[in-house]
């Protein structure tokens, strides 16, 4: 499983990168292998807010539904069309192809409060 | 030809589409004694079906034959053990069915007026009775065609009960262990949903209640017994808690089967609980309906009922109208009578000790399951279950076996899988329900073959992955089947 260094990570097991005034967003390597194949990604509208840790979708598989929460506050300002026909990219390319929403951020100082890809890591070998 | 395989007694079946010619029917008119005239040159033509085109036209014979195959390939409570949790399906006598087919009942018309039908409205009001009995609640509305149905009954009714005190409330507490169409009842009317996280032990924190609950919250939706089988231990504490803020309780009592007669949901703090009638009162039911989830509730929530609602006088039965802060009408007519009718008959021949009793052996059997599969299987709530059990593949997944695996392996030894991958809250959750109708022999059987599984999980585990084998269809893909679904069947498509 990867975790690329240069991106930040949330206990709900989202990925960050940092892109100056916005952020790009999706699920782990690790988010994907637990919920298998991914049939329906269900994405907000462009210009919804939403505060850190608020619900703002879903990843439908075969097996279980799963929240996207946001990892930070912010204002949603493009989503991945391609997913609507290809939802399986967040499987095969979960950090490229499988990006999920780009957010425009209100604090930039809550990208403090996320892991880095070791301190991710740390948690996964705890919960498992 | 195409249509020769060797699928033995299990006959495969084209679609009733792809069988019959131009011009078979099932039936024989006598030849006409009058003159033809075309449709086309007496009705219009926009008034003319053309979608009929194409429908297929087959002898009576062909139609028998082809939906009495279908039905072999069904299975039901009526061909075996079928543990799926969190559905209750038990066996309905067969009495029931007998009862709700009688001409007096079959043959009613909503449209019959009151003074021909007091018969039915005596039994309906009869029936609504029993249930405000049974549930510890004041009075019943019968109108919901289901579960879901009777949960949008009761949050219209909160909502309606606030605006009369003038307050607008905005959310509504429902625990992980909750049935997932209390989220979405939720939804619906238009609330927010805050989620409670069930402790260690399964069940609700009074404390995390006590901390969630403020006067923005119009009702906690609270499952009982929950979706892991366990009973909400602190329901009366949290009904407290709930209350003292101006909430409302309501209770999802789908899983009312291990309750019956046993403990009323009235008396535990409830305000509103809607009851599965298809479920645990006798209605076989998994093809889609017609279901049935009246909604019973205490009485400061009486004048918000549904209307009609039905009134004794004297000896006289009518439905009442006029009730002005009804949320209104919840359904055409009267309810699924055909499910109240099963209920009644079902309520009647139980009798108050023989509903206690089912209750007493759908727990029993349960606990028994749960005990007899502790060894083999992980059990990640290990206490007393109410009339369900959840068990994991933790134990399973050194093996690279999936919960997945072991239900399809299940299907090869002949028993219908239990609940997979439910509730939420459980990793690779296998929820059993095995209901007080099967025998102990039965139990002993599934139990054997759970036990059978584990060991070839071990010691062959390609047995589970490549199940079920003795099926007539093997492993669907459900995977494209859901990325790219075909809705809709077209005549080329099957050529």
């Amino acid at each position: 499983m990867e975790f690329p260094e240069e991106l930040l990570y949330s206990k709900d097991h989202e990925w960050v990168r940092d892109e100056g005034n916005q952020v790009t967003i999706g699920i782990t390597d690790f988010a994907q292998s637990q919920l298998k194949d991914i049939v329906y990604v269900d994405l907000p509208e462009t210009g919804s807010e939403f505060k850190k840790g608020e619900s703002m979708g879903v990843v439908e598989s075969v097996k279980t539904v799963a929240d996207i929460f946001s990892p930070v506050t912010g204002k949603v300002v493009e989503k991945n069309l391609e997913l609507k026909d290809h939802p399986e990219y967040v499987n095969k390319d979960p950090y490229g192809k499988g990006w999920l929403l780009k957010l425009e951020m209100k604090e930039k100082e809550e990208l403090r409060e996320l892991l880095s890809h070791q301190a991710y890591q740390g948690i996964l070998s705890e919960e498992s | 030809m195409k249509d020769i395989k060797d699928t033995g007694l299990l006959q495969d079946e084209p679609l009733i589409f792809e069988q019959g010619g131009e011009g078979r029917k099932g039936y024989s008119l006598p030849r006409w004694d009058v003159e033809q005239v075309k449709e086309e040159e007496r009705i219009p033509s926009h008034l003319l079906r053309k979608e009929l085109e194409g429908f297929p036209q087959l002898s009576e014979v062909e139609v028998v034959r082809h939906y009495t195959r279908l039905s072999q390939w069904n299975f039901g409570v009526d061909s075996g053990f079928y543990p799926l949790g969190s559905c209750t399906m038990k066996y309905n006598p067969k009495m029931n069915e007998e009862v709700a087919r009688m001409r007096g009942f079959a043959h009613l018309h909503p449209y019959q007026p009151e003074s021909l039908v007091q018969g039915i409205l005596k039994l309906m009001h009869g029936l609504e009775g029993y249930l405000a009995e049974i549930t510890g609640m004041d009075r019943v509305t019968l109108q919901p065609a289901a579960g879901a149905h009777g949960e949008l009954t009761g949050m219209m009714m909160i909502r309606a009960a606030l605006q009369a005190r003038g307050e607008k409330r905005k959310k509504v507490l429902v625990p992980d262990t909750a049935h997932g169409t209390n989220c979405s009842t939720s939804a619906v009317a238009s609330y927010q949903m805050v989620e409670i996280k069930s402790n260690e032990k399964g069940v609700i924190p009074p404390g995390k209640v006590a901390e969630l609950m403020n006067e923005e919250v119009s009702a906690i939706m609270v499952t009982h017994p929950n979706t892991l089988g366990l009973f909400e231990e602190h329901l009366a504490e949290i009904a407290e808690i709930v209350h003292r803020k101006g909430g409302f309780v309501y209770c999802d009592g789908a899983n009312l089967n291990a309750l019956m007669g046993i403990a009323r949901l009235g008396n535990l703090g409830v305000d509103m609980v809607h009851l599965n009638l298809h479920k645990t009162f006798s209605t076989p039911h998994g093809g889609g309906g017609p279901g049935s989830g009246p909604l019973a509730v205490k009485e400061e929530l009486i004048p918000f009922l549904p209307v009609p609602v039905i009134e004794k006088e004297g000896e006289t039965f009518r439905f009442d109208y006029n009730r002005p802060k009804s949320i209104g009408r919840m359904k055409a007519f009267y309810g699924n009578f055909g499910v109240l009718l099963k209920a009644y008959a079902y309520i009647l021949s139980m009798g108050a000790e023989g509903l206690k009793r089912a209750s007493e052996m759908a727990v029993l059997n349960a606990n028994y399951l749960m005990t007899g599969l502790k060894g083999s299987y992980y059990l990640p709530y290990d206490r007393p279950c109410m009339h369900e059990c959840v068990f994991t593949d933790r134990y399973q997944e050194k093996d690279h076996v999936s919960t997945l695996d072991i239900a399809k392996r299940l299907i090869d030894y002949g028993f219908h899988p239990p609940t997979i991958y439910f509730p939420l809250v459980v990793k690779g959750a296998l929820m059993m329900e095995p209901t007080e109708t099967e025998s102990k022999e039965g139990l002993d059987r599934f139990i054997e073959t759970m036990i059978i599984i584990a060991k070839e999980a071990e010691e062959n585990s390609d047995l589970l992955r490549q199940a079920p084998r003795k099926v007539k269809v093997r492993r669907l893909d459900e995977v494209l089947a859901a990325r790219k679904p075909k809705l809709k069947w077209n005549r080329d498509q099957s050529q």
